[in-house]
């Protein structure tokens, strides 16, 4: 009899760590394949080397969180096959085809926990590709894991609770920030009153981190609207509509981003169910409570399946391994994944809040200008895609992407594809669900020409 | 003057680079993007109007930092450690000033 | 509540042919209803690998490729835009001296059609076009190109639309019937009725074929492709080899689109996807003959949905069995180049009942069971 294939794991941050010790503890080893050169995803992102910061220095308010799934993986060993600095980049017919140091290898397996995590959602704006623009996540990230900040003085814009996090931190190092621009109106902010009861620690420590950028001087500004960046080849200051009037404000550095996107290609080429998700925003894989997608033996946890933090996604990420566990007829813990589910429905809850709080200011698609770069990439202008929108009568995204090349360059549409679909809704004045959604196409990253064929690890499988 | 500031491993030890053929030191623990933006203002120069680009979100999405050693090798830079003795292009052959 | 149409002319399916075909029919003040049960040029049309290539192509299809030949430089006043259609020439390589003989008989055989054929050696194939590898040679057709698939098909239809075709998309045809006048169609929530009844429904037309009395031995197939990020001009031609292996061409903003080998398809059998191994196979092969692709990346892989028929010709042509039926499909992976013609052909057949493009040898009668040595067709 030939050997059962092992499980994946996609991702090593929380959900994906998570997962892997759920079913270790089971007796299984799984394949835990994932693009960093170490655990913890982006929240919990290690430095490449060692920089005499300890965790608490690094991680904050979540220094033992961090602490504690990186011993725990750390001490997984050898009872897990970990693939890191690998880019898986297709999948299909229960194979995955991953990435690493430039070949590409092949392998079976059975069952597959897609723990993709999420990027910066953003909007286009005048400016955004000038050199010293980042989004809120590749400014923490060089802050946290590079060790170095974005300029000597930094504005961050847009929304979300990233927002005021990655300012405060940044204030904390030192780095002048000088103004936090926040998209959402101060009202929207009473939702976090309500959140309160939900999660207190959360929304204290949310608003402390604002006070205290407002009282060490930084400029809290809500209700920001019309962002441009301006700048001879790099950043060089930030003009915004706040309170009835234009204002400038001179900076080197800006942060910007407006809450999270989920990476849902995997899902995508592992042949799952995509439904509208209207918090999100977003055509989002169908998942059921525990993590089932609709195809059997795929399991969805953490933030690559619907935006709802770190926390979420270690719960996530072991109720989907409790759940693979019991459709392979192991024993599995019901009281626990009842546990889990709870802890997830009470995040969920916390989540509808803080997306009133931090709302997503998608009116402001429509508004995009037509000189606007849409696509980074292949710097597609908004234009462009309107006039495309008219002149070939289109209402779907695929169709937009096809005749415009939006979504087709290097990024496959991470950066633009929420814009571009926004500004189609806009256009042909319909619902922004029913604009459909960019199909993914393997690779999922980009991948060289001379990968070679493929190493294939299925020899010992004679089905093959 | 260079887009990103070094507030940590000052001192780590040194690894040796060029960009579009100046010498120029890095520290270890650095990506390709960090060494570089430490020393520079942009990564590369966009293929289709030429201006100037500095990488986005340095977590491997959005692919908007791709840069070239002289041996013709492509690399994301934000998610590739600097390594001794990379030379490394910002500006492709042939394409805008 | 249902919406009725009546019309000269229904067409099923608003692939390139069928959009084509739209907007000859309404410059000749026919009413045209096109149908899709998609997207316009979403299909075969438009995923194709946008070969504009007339070299290679069987001599019984080289009056129609001429035909189609003289239309492509004219695309910005037929439909508005060109295309991004490149003359960039077609360069077909010979790895072996049994190819390069193949190509030369080849030559010679088309001599007649005034495609100018011209054969170059192997120190040619570096120094005028940049071509690495283990080559013999090759014959180069210099007025052939390439252009964006994704474009053309939909500017036909854009243009069919403006010009007052009736342009339904997600419309998928239910039913179609010979009627005393014409034909009646059932689509969803809309009714046709129509003197004439184009089938250019592609890798769907065997079913309308069948619904006539005419099976036919369709077989859907489908390319994989792969496309590179855009790099510095390196590749002026569009790239064939004699007997398969690769083909590519790099468009005007540095892409490099490289097909080859065979894509399968999903669960759902009218959306398929590239193998790994097989987009893995072409990314080598091209990384091998072009020296600036051995540090390239892929970007992205895409397959179509193909209609292929035994011979590899297509069936155009008027029904046998029902008279105001024209059948146009089955380009077997070659149809982008020539479509703009059948276009303008099948307007002829719909208005003269005849054409002076020579088209008998795609006659769907070849595959009749009587015409058959064999005798009975295989049925899907």
């Amino acid at each position: 009899m030939r050997e059962r294939p092992p499980p994946l794991i996609v991702g090593a941050g929380p959900a994906g760590i998570r997962a892997a010790i759920t079913l270790v503890a089971a007796g299984l080893r799984p394949v835990v394949v994932d693009e960093g050169h170490a655990c913890g995803g982006q929240i919990y992102r290690q430095p490449l080397a060692a920089d005499k910061r300890d965790d608490r220095a690094r991680y904050g308010s979540e220094a033992a969180k961090a602490s504690r799934l990186h011993r725990a993986f750390a001490a997984l060993g050898g009872d897990i096959d970990y693939r890191p600095n690998t880019l898986l980049w297709n999948l299909r017919d229960g194979a995955a085809d991953i990435l690493r140091d430039g070949t590409s290898r092949r392998f079976a397996y059975d069952g597959l926990i897609l723990a993709t995590g999420a990027t910066d959602r953003v909007l286009p704006i005048p400016g955004w590709t000038l050199p010293g623009v980042f989004t809120l996540g590749g400014a923490q990230i060089a802050l946290k894991a590079q060790g170095c900040a974005i300029g000597r003085r930094v504005v961050f814009a847009g929304a979300g609770p990233l927002l005021y996090l990655v300012a405060w931190q940044y204030m904390k190092a030192g780095v002048d920030v000088a103004a936090v621009l926040d998209a959402a109106p101060l009202p929207a902010k009473l939702n976090l009153l309500r959140a309160l009861p939900l999660a207190p620690g959360i929304v204290l420590r949310g608003l402390r981190m604002a006070a205290e950028l407002a009282f060490g001087g930084t400029r809290v500004q809500f209700g920001v609207s019309g962002l441009r960046i301006e700048g001879e080849g790099r950043v060089a200051r930030i003009v915004y509509h706040a309170g009835g009037r234009e204002r400038a404000m001179a900076c080197d550095g800006v942060g910007y981003g407006l809450n999270l996107r989920s990476e849902t290609q995997a899902a995508d080429l592992a042949g799952c169910a995509f439904r509208f998700d209207p918090r999100d925003r977003a055509h989002l894989p169908e998942r059921d409570a525990a993590g089932r997608s609709s195809v059997a033996g795929v399991y969805l946890a953490g933030d690559g399946a619907r935006i709802a933090g770190a926390d979420a996604a270690e719960a996530a990420g072991e109720r989907a391994a409790l759940a693979l566990l019991e459709d392979r007829g192991l024993p599995h813990d019901p009281a626990r994944a009842a546990d889990l589910e709870h802890v997830l429905a009470r995040i969920d809850r916390l989540r509808d809040l803080l997306e009133a709080a931090f709302p997503f200011p998608s009116h402001g698609a429509g508004d995009i200008a037509d000189d606007t770069l849409l696509c980074r990439c292949e710097e597609i202008r908004a234009g462009d895609a309107r006039r495309a929108i008219a002149r070939f009568s289109l209402t779907e995204m695929n169709r937009l992407k096809a005749v415009t090349r939006i979504g087709m360059g290097r990024c496959q549409g991470r950066m633009c594809g929420a814009a571009a679909a926004e500004l189609l809704a806009a256009q042909t004045r319909r619902d922004i669900g029913a604009v459909g959604r960019l199909r993914a196409q393997a690779p999922i990253k980009p991948i060289p020409l001379a990968a070679g064929l493929s190493i294939d690890e299925r020899q010992h499988d004679p089905a093959h | 003057m260079p887009l990103l500031h070094r507030l940590v491993r000052t001192d780590s030890a040194v690894i040796r680079f060029t960009i579009d053929g100046t010498p120029c030191q890095g520290r270890a623990g650095d990506t390709v993007l960090t060494a570089v933006l430490c020393h520079a203002e942009r990564l590369r120069r966009s293929e289709f109007t030429g201006s100037p680009r500095a990488g986005f979100c340095q977590m491997g999405a959005c692919q908007d930092c791709w840069v070239q050693l002289d041996s013709g090798e492509r690399l994301r830079a934000c998610t590739t450690p600097l390594a001794e003795g990379m030379h490394i292009i910002t500006q492709r052959r042939g394409s805008h000033a | 509540m249902t919406r009725r149409i009546d019309c000269d002319v229904a067409i099923i399916g608003g692939g390139l042919v069928g959009s084509s075909a739209a907007l000859a029919l309404r410059g000749m003040g026919l009413s045209v209803t096109l149908l899709d049960k998609g997207f316009c040029g979403a299909q075969a049309s438009g995923v194709n690998y946008g070969g504009v290539r007339r070299q290679g192509r069987p001599s019984e299809q080289l009056p129609l490729s001429q035909r189609a030949h003289a239309i492509w430089p004219r695309l910005q006043q037929l439909i508005g835009i060109d295309g991004e259609f490149l003359r960039s020439g077609h360069l077909k390589l010979a790895r072996s001296a049994d190819d390069m003989a193949s190509l030369e008989r080849y030559a010679a055989e088309v001599a007649p059609f005034g495609l100018d054929l011209e054969l170059v050696g192997h120190n040619q194939l570096r120094e005028r076009f940049g071509v690495m590898g283990d080559l013999v040679g090759g014959s180069f057709c210099p007025g052939d190109g390439h252009a964006n698939p994704r474009l053309v098909a939909a500017a036909f239809a854009a243009a069919a639309r403006r010009a007052g075709a009736e342009v339904l998309e997600n419309t998928e045809v239910a039913g179609v019937s010979r009627t005393f006048e014409g034909f009646a169609l059932e689509a969803g929530d809309v009714a046709v009725t129509a003197r004439s009844v184009i089938n250019s429904a592609g890798a769907w037309a065997d079913r309308f074929a069948r619904a006539f009395n005419e099976p036919v031995p369709l077989e859907r197939t489908y390319p994989s492709m792969i496309v590179t990020e855009p790099l510095d001009p390196f590749l002026s031609v569009n790239i064939g080899i004699e007997g398969g292996g690769i083909y590519a061409r790099q468009v005007a903003r540095g892409n490099v689109v490289v097909g080859g080998e065979r894509a399968t398809p999903l669960d759902n059998p009218d959306y398929s996807r590239p193998h790994s191994d097989g987009a893995l196979t072409i990314m080598q092969r091209a990384s091998e003959l072009f020296g600036p692709l051995r540090h390239a990346q892929a970007i992205r892989f895409w397959s179509g949905t193909e209609a292929t028929m035994p011979d590899r010709n297509p069936v155009l042509g008027p029904s046998a069995t029902t008279p105001g039926l024209i059948h146009a499909f089955g380009f077997s992976g070659a149809g982008f180049q020539i479509a703009p013609g059948v276009g303008e052909v099948l307007a002829e057949l719909v208005r003269d009942g005849q054409t002076a493009t020579p088209i008998d040898a795609f006659a769907i009668t070849r595959f009749s069971p009587a015409s058959q040595p064999g005798g009975a067709l295989k049925q899907q």
